[in-house]
């Protein structure tokens, strides 16, 4: 059956071209808020397609973020990121056990190192109370040293939030992608969207796989989200990705400290942090470099060595622990402050763009946002009883396969990622699109040899069955 | 349940193997020896050209036919494949995975030869995409030897320590010719005949002066931006091997109980081989980083001996009389926990300069020099004096002093 079949518009005029599928929903965009909306659509049954154009899911700005559950304890008053942070937090602690993500309750201090950032920590705590975080405080220095013994001796003192925590940045997005299938949606990858139509309806979208046609297009492109707008209309904000790098430390140096360690904020980000990572390393970063190149995060030198010397600088015992990965991810900010968030029904349209620096939290929020829109403006959206889909666990707080697994065979010797692992990151319904995917499902070759010992077997193991 | 045993070795390559060779020899008969691999014989097993063996059997073998070798010398020994040894706790006790799920193993003398390993890109902060096809020789290695796959055509060489030029063998081994050889120093690293086997024996250019300055490439690698001191400039190249700069695999080491070592990056040991807690040895490369199959060898045999003497407990069980400092352009000396005593033979150190120097090297005992010699080093050497028993009758400060002339 023809779908081009659109009363207004004559069939002698059309293309005659059919599409490579349809749906009443089209997700452009497999970062973390594409697969969260993608999830949230698919429970509220109107299995969504999600296109993406990569190999594999999680490759633009989600690949490389600092993995923080923030509480929205210092976001903008008022805000669409509030609202979606906070809602996203909701909803993260209360699926995480049914999709089986971790939580590293870690807590959060934003140190002040001088006098001056000392005297800017009430107006923080007050920020914090007044968008809904109320166990916010001030702690004294003494409290501090208590709690972190291993910080330098510099800080002055501290305030407390105790809700912000850490979290496996790859898994929660990998998970809602699988319950998304779980319920109907479709993935489609090495896709990219080029250009559309609205016709009457319903849009066309032109892709590199073939045209598909939906009844409504959901804009999550990230940081290639205005270029996409213009699929639609001429863009309101323009992308000017802005690079974070990051320095990975050696996981012996995650028992350097407990709580992450934020500076006291500045206009532009939210400034170099210390933390720990849900795979027990220990991290430092990220910067705030301004870019125009929408996909190359390169790392350089002298950044690099920057960063270790301000970890060092805040947590002297850091000068003895090692390397172990380096990488830079590219936030999607715009001109402006808040989320770029519209829905235009006439044309069947939804921007979500510019979700800069919380978008890991603030994506299920954001879907939730997205998904109440849907069910106004559609009759018969109703949720369907969830399926859930738990992930692999990959956390280093709770047991992995190497330890429960009799026959645990392990392949990457630093992470000890075991065979029967990576077996299965190559199989089920999502199977991973390229090397960098299967990182992420799995940690193999990203430990502190990258690869010296293992690569060549997981090549081996993933020959043939990766796209690329 | 915990699995006992008088000696329990961690790592099966040339210093574990030729360990548990020689606690049989002298006629310890159950000792057990773990490794995480499916097959023995450690970093040889994939160094699929010739340059092993000379001392140990007499001839020169290829790294599979040496490894092979040493497991079969080994036969008798209780050897377990597939079993990661996971954590190392005080008194000998060791915490593994493998086959049969989680398993403790406890001895009276556990030896650690967990090997060195290169340094990876992400440590070397080698500024740049993060692209597929940079590597160190040991994955190369691998890819080739034993999977027969090269990952790329037309890569270059980064550094040119002796393990360089195994890496320009492994590549012929697959009929690649990399673009370059690239250096930092103004000379090759790697002893003379190294710069006559680069140019000769295979015509790949050594550029030395000459820094990595970034990858490029999203994917996979397309080219390198290099500086020989004229600015930087393009060079277009589908890999990049990252060679040397070897250190010690201590994974298990650094969050346990053990002292390290600042300069070697190893466990720091005790003229007996013994590291901070006495119920643990180590040998091979994770004293130290690199040296020839050959020397771990030894040094795996040497271990059996003073395992032995811990074992009959003819070795002292107090804290160190003293801990070696160094002074001057030294990158390292070993052991680092000194006893006034030596019982059964002299002190041996090894030790490497941090830089080309010439001088003289002395050890000080107590404010005394007693033992110096002139020197004229560079860092990829060895250094190795003997110090005989009667210096150190007495000890509280030693320390290891080079007088650059
Ligand atoms: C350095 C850094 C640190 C951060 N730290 C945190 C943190 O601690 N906590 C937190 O909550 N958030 C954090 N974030 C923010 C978070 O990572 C981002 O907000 C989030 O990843 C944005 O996701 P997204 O889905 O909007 O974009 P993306 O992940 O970029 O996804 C967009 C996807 O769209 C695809 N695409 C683009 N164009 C097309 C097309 N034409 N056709 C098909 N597909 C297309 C891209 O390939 C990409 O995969 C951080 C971000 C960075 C960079
Ligand atoms: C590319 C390359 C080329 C070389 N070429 C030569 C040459 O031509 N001639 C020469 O003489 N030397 C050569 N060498 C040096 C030589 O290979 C090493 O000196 C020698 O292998 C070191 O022996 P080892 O026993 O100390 O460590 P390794 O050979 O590294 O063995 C360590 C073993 O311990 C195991 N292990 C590690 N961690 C664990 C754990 N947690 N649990 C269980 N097992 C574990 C490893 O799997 C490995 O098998 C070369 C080295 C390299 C890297």
């Amino acid at each position: 059956m023809s779908l081009w079949t659109d009363p207004q518009t004559p069939a002698n005029l059309r293309p005659v071209r059919e599409p490579i599928a349809s749906s009443r929903v089209v997700i452009i965009g497999g970062g973390v808020v594409g697969c969260a909306i993608f999830r949230r659509l698919a429970i509220a049954g109107l299995q969504p397609i999600l296109v993406e154009a990569a190999a594999d899911i999680l490759d633009g700005a989600s690949k490389g973020n600092s993995a923080l559950l923030h509480t929205g304890f210092d976001a903008p008053e008022n805000s669409i990121e509030l609202a979606c942070v906070q809602a996203g937090y909701r909803e993260y602690m209360a699926i995480k056990h049914k999709l089986n993500l971790p939580l590293v309750e870690s807590g959060a201090l934003v140190v002040a190192w001088d006098e001056e950032q000392f005297a800017k920590l009430p107006a923080i705590v007050e920020r914090a109370h007044r968008n809904g975080v109320t166990d916010v405080m001030q702690i004294e220095r003494d409290e501090l040293r208590k709690r972190e013994p291993f910080l330098s001796d510099r800080a002055l003192g501290a305030v407390l939030i105790p809700g912000e925590h850490i979290i496996d940045p790859w898994s929660a997005p990998l998970a809602y992608a699988h319950q998304g299938l779980a319920h109907g949606g479709r993935i489609l990858r090495r896709c990219r969207v080029t250009g559309g139509e609205l016709d009457g309806q319903r849009w066309m979208l032109q892709t590199t796989l073939g045209d598909i046609a939906a009844d409504v297009v959901i804009n999550a492109a990230g940081n290639y989200g205005d270029l996409v707008e213009a699929i639609n209309r001429e863009s309101p904000f323009t992308i000017t990705p802005r690079k974070g790098q990051f320095v990975v430390f050696d996981k012996p140096a995650s028992k350097l400290l407990h709580a992450i360690i934020l500076p006291v904020p500045t206009e532009r980000s939210k400034g170099i942090v210390a933390c720990r990572t849900a795979f027990g390393n220990l991290l430092v970063g990220p910067t705030a470099e301004d870019q125009q190149d929408r996909s190359r995060a390169e790392v350089d030198q002298a950044t690099l060595e920057r960063l270790i010397a301000k970890g060092i600088e805040m947590i002297p015992g850091l000068a003895d622990h090692s390397v172990n990965a380096i990488y830079a991810g590219l936030r999607p900010a715009t001109q402006f402050k808040d989320y770029q968030i519209a829905v235009d029904r006439q044309r069947r349209w939804v921007t979500v763009g510019g979700i800069r620096s919380t978008g890991l939290t603030a994506a299920l929020g954001i879907a939730q946002m997205v998904g109440r829109d849907f069910a106004e403006a559609f009759d018969g959206v109703r949720d369907e009883e969830p399926i859930w889909t738990p992930v692999p666990n990959l956390a280093e707080d709770r047991a992995r396969p190497y330890l429960t697994e009799a026959g645990g065979d392990v392949v990457c010797h630093c992470e000890l990622v075991t065979r029967s692992e990576i077996e299965a990151a190559l199989a089920g319904p999502l199977p991973a699109g390229d090397l960098g995917g299967l990182k992420r499902r799995t940690r193999c070759m990203m430990g502190r040899c990258q690869g010296f010992y293992c690569s060549a077997q997981v090549f081996a193991l993933a020959e043939g069955r990766l796209a690329s | 349940m915990t699995h006992k045993s008088d000696v329990l070795i961690l790592g099966g390559g040339p210093a574990g193997l030729s360990c548990a060779r020689a606690l049989r020899g002298l006629g310890v008969h159950n000792a057990v020896l773990l490794e995480r691999e499916s097959a023995l014989g450690g970093i040889p097993r994939h160094c699929g050209h010739v340059g092993f063996g000379l001392r140990e059997f007499g001839r020169i073998c290829s790294g599979p036919d040496y490894a092979k070798r040493l497991a079969d010398q080994a036969a008798g020994t209780d050897l377990r494949l597939r079993m990661t040894a996971l954590k190392l706790e005080p008194g000998g006790l060791v915490r593994t995975t493998g086959p049969n799920g989680p398993e403790d193993f406890q001895a009276k003398a556990v030896v650690l030869a967990f090997g060195a390993r290169e340094t990876p890109r992400s440590a070397r902060l080698i500024s740049g995409s993060r692209p597929f096809g940079v590597m160190n020789t040991g994955a190369l290695q691998q890819f080739v030897y034993l999977h027969g796959k090269c990952p790329f055509q037309r890569p270059v060489v980064i550094g040119s320590e002796l393990v360089a030029f195994s890496t320009l063998l492994t590549l012929r081994h697959v009929g690649i010719k990399p673009l370059a050889i690239i250096e930092e120093n103004e000379r090759i690293t790697a002893r003379e005949p190294g710069t006559w086997v680069a140019r000769l024996g295979f015509g790949v250019p050594v550029l030395t002066r000459t820094r990595l300055i970034r990858i490029i490439g999203r994917d996979k690698v397309t080219g390198i931006e290099i500086d020989r001191g004229l600015g930087s400039e393009e060079m277009e190249c589908d890999g990049v091997i990252l060679t040397g700069k070897f250190r010690p695999e201590t994974a298990l080491i650094a969050p346990s109980h053990l002292e390290i070592d600042a300069g070697t990056r190893g466990p720091s040991i005790d003229p007996y081989f013994r590291c901070s807690d006495h119920n643990y040895f180590a040998a091979g490369n994770m004293l130290r980083g690199i040296e020839t199959a050959g020397q771990c060898w030894r040094e795996g045999r040497a271990v059996a001996e003073m395992v032995i003497a811990e074992l009959e407990n003819r070795l002292p069980a107090r804290e160190p009389d003293a801990h070696v400092t160094l002074q001057g352009p030294l990158a390292y000396v070993y052991p680092q926990r000194i006893y006034r005593d030596a019982p059964d033979h002299p002190l041996l150190f090894k030790a490497r300069v941090s830089r080309a120097v010439r001088g003289r090297l002395s050890v000080v005992v107590d404010g005394k020099v007693v033992w110096s010699r002139r020197i004229s080093a560079l860092p990829e050497r060895r250094i190795a004096w003997r110090l005989p028993n009667r210096d150190m009758r007495s000890c509280q400060q030693v320390s290891v002093e080079v007088d650059a002339a």
